[in-house]
């Protein structure tokens, strides 16, 4: 019966918010106009934002506005001190909003959350999810479209999910909340109205366990967050033509799981990354050299990158457009490694 | 009725003689103007955004005295540091309403080329620098500009606004602390129009003043109508000519109201009441204004009227002689980046080209 039921991606993660707030009084939620209507008299007016998409809209009624805190505008502010109620026993949801303004708490972030752990020889643990909105595609500009996942990637001791449908959604949710580490919750604002099957029952998708979306035996595409439908559209594209396309999610970036990804490439003996960052020290850049590393006696043709362009991300549509990887191209690299 | 804070204006619109001349009333009649002007613009592009015509806008609605009045108490060459809610200074300025509307569409005549978000204004030779999305960082770059014009001896100050919410960034401790410590020739003006986006002042400080902490900084502060207009002129007059004279800065928290939504993005009737907000148009800042022009004697409701014609017809030109424009051309994605490409981005557009060459081929 629940194979039936279906949720948006928001949806999914919203569920998971309210299932782990149920399970664990332990979890809070805070950010900015995560409520909203804080301190109004006007019925009505309490719990009416949820955030910019309205996914936590609807959790302070049942929880209180102890537990889903609007805070002043200081991201330092409420992701420090996030970082501090977890190392004293809360597991904290700090909702950064959007990902691009993640440079205001980053000592937080890279110094802090990330190394209390080590730096205190194991004897702390920053159970935080760090929830952000990331991706082009909204018409939004430099500041509010970029991905930067590789760069929370790059540092140790922080790990990343970038969920691409709802199933996932909420099974890494409620992963990264029970996860005694920190953890960067990336959620692409493109995908968030996506609808597909969710289970009622809370349930767990392991961080580090990527998923073989797509089988095919030709070529491998390790696509990320939205990319993943690009990817999946230029594999029917390709089916067309005879070619059998495989298609990879690692949906967590760190940890990898290096595993799924060597064994489709052993398989299929082709590789090409699509990812909607910038191209230098990136996801892309790790995947192939994890490849040309340990898999390069099986490959036919070289590894191939497909990625947004070394830019900031603009504002004209028709520039965005030229910014965000497509699916022609992702296409025609398949050719062009088919044909090598 | 008003928020509170220091005031010249009284209630029925009159004041002091000794105040009448803080703003000339020629002065006066071009300011009222532009804020009506700026209403239309806001009434306008809103709707615009509503047909789908635009992407994003953001109003000033009720908040006009403290921006436009702001920029007529500067020198032109003052810079003035923005966030987005103070379209009423570039007016003030005589930024042109094409110039405005070609960035909010981002087409081929934007002079900043389709890059920026709209309503991120950013026009040098207006000494207008660009709007940031994060909140605050044009705080510590507005000192550091008061700073340097200190030392270049180039007369002139740096003026950042910044919304209450803003106040509780780390950027505006550190803005103002340096501010003073650097004694910069620099003015921060907080409209405190009581929302970030749905959160109530009340949420975030337990402070009854933000004008207080000028204190703990060692510079003054003062908390004003921000709807009062020849508060806010004299405020600012009394602020610059202290800053150009080795004085230091000054924090000033206007008092006044966001009339409409935070942005296109939110439906402000879901967190306040409409009754607070039709309670608000009675007293709001052009409501103030206008009074007080009638109380001079300077203005009847047909010269209003002839106005508001007027900014109609200006914003109708407006918008048809810019939506007529392409967008800028794909290749221009990848300049700016660097001041000379590098070899890396060159092979990276020739590529795409290459591609969209190959596309268009089959």
């Amino acid at each position: 019966m629940s194979e039936e039921r279906t949720l948006t991606l928001g949806g999914a993660i919203h569920e998971a918010l309210h299932q782990e707030m149920e399970r664990d009084s332990t979890v809070i939620i805070m950010g900015e106009d995560i409520v909203g209507g804080a301190g109004s008299d006007e019925p009505g007016a309490e719990d009416s934002w949820g955030g910019p998409m309205g996914i936590t809209r609807g959790l302070v009624g049942k929880f209180g506005r102890e537990r889903v805190r609007d805070t002043p505008i200081s991201e330092a502010g409420f992701i420090g001190a996030a970082i501090g109620a977890a190392v004293t026993g809360l597991r904290p949801v700090a909702a950064l909003m959007f990902v691009d303004f993640f440079g205001i708490p980053m000592d937080q972030i890279y110094n802090q959350g990330a190394k209390l752990r080590y730096m205190f020889g194991g004897k702390a643990k920053v159970p935080v999810v760090i929830r952000a909105l990331i991706g082009a595609g909204v018409n939004a500009a430099a500041q509010h479209s970029q991905t930067l996942y590789s760069i929370f990637t790059h540092i140790p001791g922080l790990k990343v999910a970038v969920p691409s449908t709802p199933y996932d959604a909420k099974g890494l949710m409620c992963a990264a909340i029970r996860d005694d580490d920190p953890v960067f919750f990336l959620e692409h604002k493109t995908l968030l109205g996506q609808k597909g099957h969710v289970p009622e029952e809370p349930y767990i998708v392991p961080l580090g366990q990527a998923l073989v979306r797509r089988e095919g035996s030709d070529v491998t595409v390790v696509a990320i967050a939205k990319m993943v439908e690009v990817a999946l559209a230029a594999a029917e594209e390709l089916a067309a033509e005879g070619v059998n396309v495989e298609v990879v999610d690692p949906r967590t970036l760190s940890p990898l799981d290096t595993r799924t990804i060597l064994e489709s490439v052993e398989k299929t003996g082709r590789l090409i990354i699509v990812d909607e960052d910038t191209p230098r020290c990136s996801l892309a850049t790790d995947i192939a050299a994890l490849a040309a590393d340990e898999a390069f006696y099986s490959l036919e043709a070289p590894i191939k990158r497909v990625t947004a362009p070394h830019t900031p991300v603009p504002f004209s549509p028709t520039l965005e457009a030229a910014y965000i990887p497509s699916k022609a191209q992702v296409a025609a690299t398949i050719r062009e490694v088919m044909s090598a | 009725m008003n928020r509170g804070g220091r005031s010249i204006l009284n209630e029925d619109g009159s004041c002091a003689d000794e105040f009448r001349d803080v703003i000339p009333d020629n002065d006066l009649l071009a300011i009222l103007r532009t804020i009506l002007l700026n209403r239309v613009v806001d009434r306008r592009l809103m709707m615009l955004q509503r047909q789908g015509r635009l992407g994003f806008y953001l109003t000033s609605t009720g908040e006009e005295v403290v921006t436009v009045g702001t920029a007529y108490a500067l020198q032109e060459d003052d810079p003035i540091f923005l966030t987005y809610r103070e379209l009423g200074a570039l007016l003030w300025r005589k930024v042109p309403l094409s110039a405005i509307m070609n960035q909010l569409i981002g087409n081929v005549q934007d002079i900043n080329k389709g890059r920026q978000m709209p309503v991120h204004y950013c026009y040098r030779e207006y000494h207008i620098p660009s709007i940031s999305s994060p909140v605050g960082t044009q705080l510590p770059h507005a000192c550091g500009f008061g700073y340097a014009a200190k030392m270049l001896k180039t007369n002139q100050v740096a003026l950042a606004f910044l919304g209450e919410g803003t106040a509780s960034q780390t950027d505006f401790h550190a803005a103002l602390n340096f501010s003073g410590v650097l004694n910069a020739q620099t003015i921060f003006v907080i409209r405190n129009n009581g929302y970030a986006i749905s959160t109530p002042e009340s949420v975030q400080t337990r402070a009854p003043s933000l004008a207080i902490r000028a204190e703990g900084y060692g510079i003054p502060g003062f908390q004003i109508d921000g709807n009062d207009l020849l508060m806010v002129v004299q405020t600012v007059k009394e602020a610059a000519a202290r800053a150009r004279s080795g004085g230091g800065p000054t924090l000033i928290e206007a008092l006044t109201y966001r009339m409409g939504a935070h942005s296109s993005s939110d439906d402000p009737t879901r967190y306040r009441s409409e009754e607070e907000t039709q309670r608000w148009e009675k007293v709001d800042a052009l409501a103030r204004l206008r009074l007080h022009a009638k109380w001079r004697g300077i203005w009847t409701d047909a010269m209003e009227e002839e106005v508001w014609a007027d900014a109609e017809k200006a914003v109708t030109q407006m918008i048809s002689d810019c939506e007529r424009w392409p967008p800028p051309p794909v290749e221009s994605l990848f300049d700016d980046v660097y001041e000379r490409m590098p070899e890396s981005l060159r092979m990276q557009k020739e590529e795409y080209l290459r591609f969209l060459r190959e596309k268009s081929r089959q």
